[in-house]
């Protein structure tokens, strides 16, 4: 049903044409259909793909009209009626949308101040290190956590910090001293665990770009500035930074068009009565009351709001890095 | 790679930085991997030991008693079915359709290709969002089916792109013989240009394997069917603050019910198939075959 959206793409092609076909000839609407029918097995072959991205793609996309009518299951995206900003006008006049700008913002801030150049700078150690077979075993350690998911994390996470028996709660009582609280439901904690995670999960394997990026350099930059005299520390700032540098730019732009991602499993999965207030997110408050209490309307607007900020912020960083003279994204 | 750059730093300090640059980073492995020796451990040890000690890598006595619990449940056995099913099948749909959606995206002479690349390309910047893909999903039938945990996420943008720019690497030659011998397009495709695939088949497929092994969300926003968990919302579950384990199982009190135990050895079950397959990933994406994906 949705693939004949799609001009072009469908081969249902009755008449039989000449084969010839040139890419001068593409005005022509019997040639261009000679074109398709030469090529039906590669439309063929792409219309399954097709079909799904239409389906579980583009079918939400025009689902988000919702987003400005009182969406009603039974009379489904077309029929429920038009409210027209009425969600909108809920959302920027609620107290939902404050709590959750600053508690995803600052979730945003603290992964860019701390998680973001946490792979650079591992990235340069390990460049540095000169026995291969040690940096070949720290690469395989560091970059597993990657591949469990948040779920392990996070239940990892809490029988760590588990107040009966947890190694780290014992910790960080020993640090902090006072009565000893079940670390992972407090409030305050919640934020430095969340960075925690995200440090211990995604450092080792965010160093794979700028590893690669840093074995492209050429070896006779670096002979040049040792025989002009240049310390390590020299190369380091002349030579390697530089040399990582688009790489870092590129991280940063797919950074800033996740900011107002925070991931979806690991908030929800650290989420606990306690903690809620700082906490929620976009996507969990939008999973709460959309799935959870039905609001389906209200909740996709919210999740239009954040979608549209989550585009300006990636074109707009993306912009930026070409004024600064940087190669971009697209 | 000519990663070992042949140096001769003779400062003091110099040997300094090398010696503590070992330092920081072999204690960034030890942080990375003594949790999960720990939960390893854990999952072989006494409820009492658990309880007692508050680190250990070794158990002080072997007992195999949550793994015993465990596998007598139908709750378990049927979570870890299930997740086994859903991932092997997910993962062939996700990958004969990625592959056969790049390979005519990598034909650049196809019109109609452009359009087509831009309606994935958009995908990636902007998407409908949770609630109204979970509309769709509903819209479907298939709330509560295990094709929810499959078709949304059937095909991976990223890696589709990824697996086009690999097609387009491919000699043309080759395909060009087999043209002239009388295959047709798809003929093309799978006699000559999958078997010379077949290391990104292979990394592709355990990529998207482990993605819907651990796939969390999708069970949680699609599946209310407590008979139809996965071994991740188990997980989840068995340790949750507050989690009522013996319950959930369909345990009498009574019973003798290795509570602590249990959550370790949930999480070693769940996490060692990808272990297994780690070695395997490794040797494929340390070739630099996800570099690819940034720049497209």
């Amino acid at each position: 049903m949705a693939t004949d959206l799609v001009p072009g793409v469908a081969p249902d092609l009755p008449k039989p044409t000449p084969p010839a076909a040139s890419p001068s000839a593409r005005k022509n609407p019997a040639r261009r259909l000679a074109l398709l029918l030469r090529h039906r097995w590669l439309y063929l072959m792409l219309l399954p793909g097709v079909a799904y991205f239409l389906v579980f793609k583009y079918w939400p996309m025009y689902g988000l009209s919702i987003a400005f009518k009182d969406y009603v299951p039974f009379l489904g995206y077309s029929g429920s009626p038009w409210v027209g900003l009425k969600h909108f006008e809920a959302l920027f006049t609620g107290p939902d949308l404050g709590r959750l700008l600053g508690n995803t913002l600052i979730l945003a801030l603290l992964t860019v101040v701390f998680v973001f150049p946490a792979p650079i700078v591992v990235a340069l150690l390990l460049n540095e290190l000169r026995v291969r077979v040690v940096r070949r075993s720290i690469q395989s350690l560091i970059y597993i956590p990657h591949f469990l998911s948040w779920t392990i994390v996070a239940s990892l996470t809490y029988l760590l910090f588990s107040a009966d028996f947890g190694v780290l709660a014992n910790a960080i009582h020993d640090l902090v001293g006072g009565q000893r609280t079940d670390y992972v439901a407090q409030e305050e904690w919640f934020r430095p665990i969340v960075i925690l995670q995200l440090l211990w999960k995604q450092t080792g394997w965010g160093t794979i770009i700028y590893l690669a990026a840093l074995a492209s350099v050429d070896t006779q930059l670096y002979e040049a500035a040792r025989v002009d005299g240049a310390g390590r520390w020299r190369q380091l700032w002349h030579i390697t930074l530089p040399s990582i540098r688009p790489a870092i730019v590129v991280m940063a732009i797919l950074t800033s068009g996740n900011l107002m991602d925070s991931g979806f499993e690991q908030i929800w999965l650290m989420t606990t009565s306690l903690n809620r207030p700082v906490a929620e997110v976009f996507d969990t408050y939008v999973y709460y009351i959309g799935i959870t209490q039905g609001a389906f309307s209200y909740s996709t607007a919210l999740g239009l709001f954040k979608g549209v900020i989550g585009v300006v912020l990636i074109v707009g960083s993306n912009w930026l890095a070409k004024r600064l003279g940087q190669r971009g994204l697209y | 790679m000519a990663l070992v750059k042949v140096r001769h730093y003779d400062s003091a300090g110099s040997r300094v930085f090398d010696i503590l640059n070992v330092v920081i980073l072999l204690s960034l492995a030890a942080i990375t991997i003594l949790p999960l020796l720990y939960i390893l451990a854990g999952s072989f040890a006494s409820e009492a030991e658990i309880d007692s000690r508050p680190f250990f890598l070794w158990p002080e006595k072997v007992v195999t008693d949550a793994y015993d619990f465990m596998f007598a449940t139908d709750t378990f056995v049927r979570a870890l079915l299930t997740t086994v099913c859903v991932t092997l099948v997910g993962t062939l749909i996700q990958v004969a359709l990625t592959l056969t959606m790049a390979y005519p995206l990598a034909k650049r002479h196809l019109p109609g290709r452009v359009l087509v690349l831009n309606l994935i390309i958009f995908t990636l910047v902007f998407s409908g969002g949770m609630i109204p893909t979970y509309l769709v999903v509903r819209e479907l039938g298939l709330l509560d089916s295990y094709w929810a945990l499959i078709l949304p996420l059937a095909i991976n943008p990223f890696y589709l792109l990824i697996v086009k720019s690999f097609f387009q690497e491919l000699p043309e030659a080759l395909e060009e013989a087999a043209r002239i011998d009388g295959c047709n397009e798809f003929g093309v495709f799978w006699r000559i240009v999958l078997p010379l695939s077949k290391p990104v088949i292979a990394t592709f497929s355990l990529f998207y394997a482990v993605g819907i092994w651990n796939d969390y969300m999708s069970p949680l926003l699609y599946i209310n069917d407590e008979q139809k968990w996965t071994l991740q919302v188990l997980v989840r579950q068995l340790t949750a603050p507050n989690a009522d384990s013996a319950n959930m199982l369909g345990q009498q009190s009574t019973v003798f019910f290795p509570e602590q135990g249990l959550k370790f050895a949930v999480i070693v079950l769940a996490t060692l198939p990808i272990l297994l397959v780690y070695p395997f990933l490794q040797r494929h994406f340390a070739k630099g075959v996800l570099i690819g994906s940034v720049k497209e």
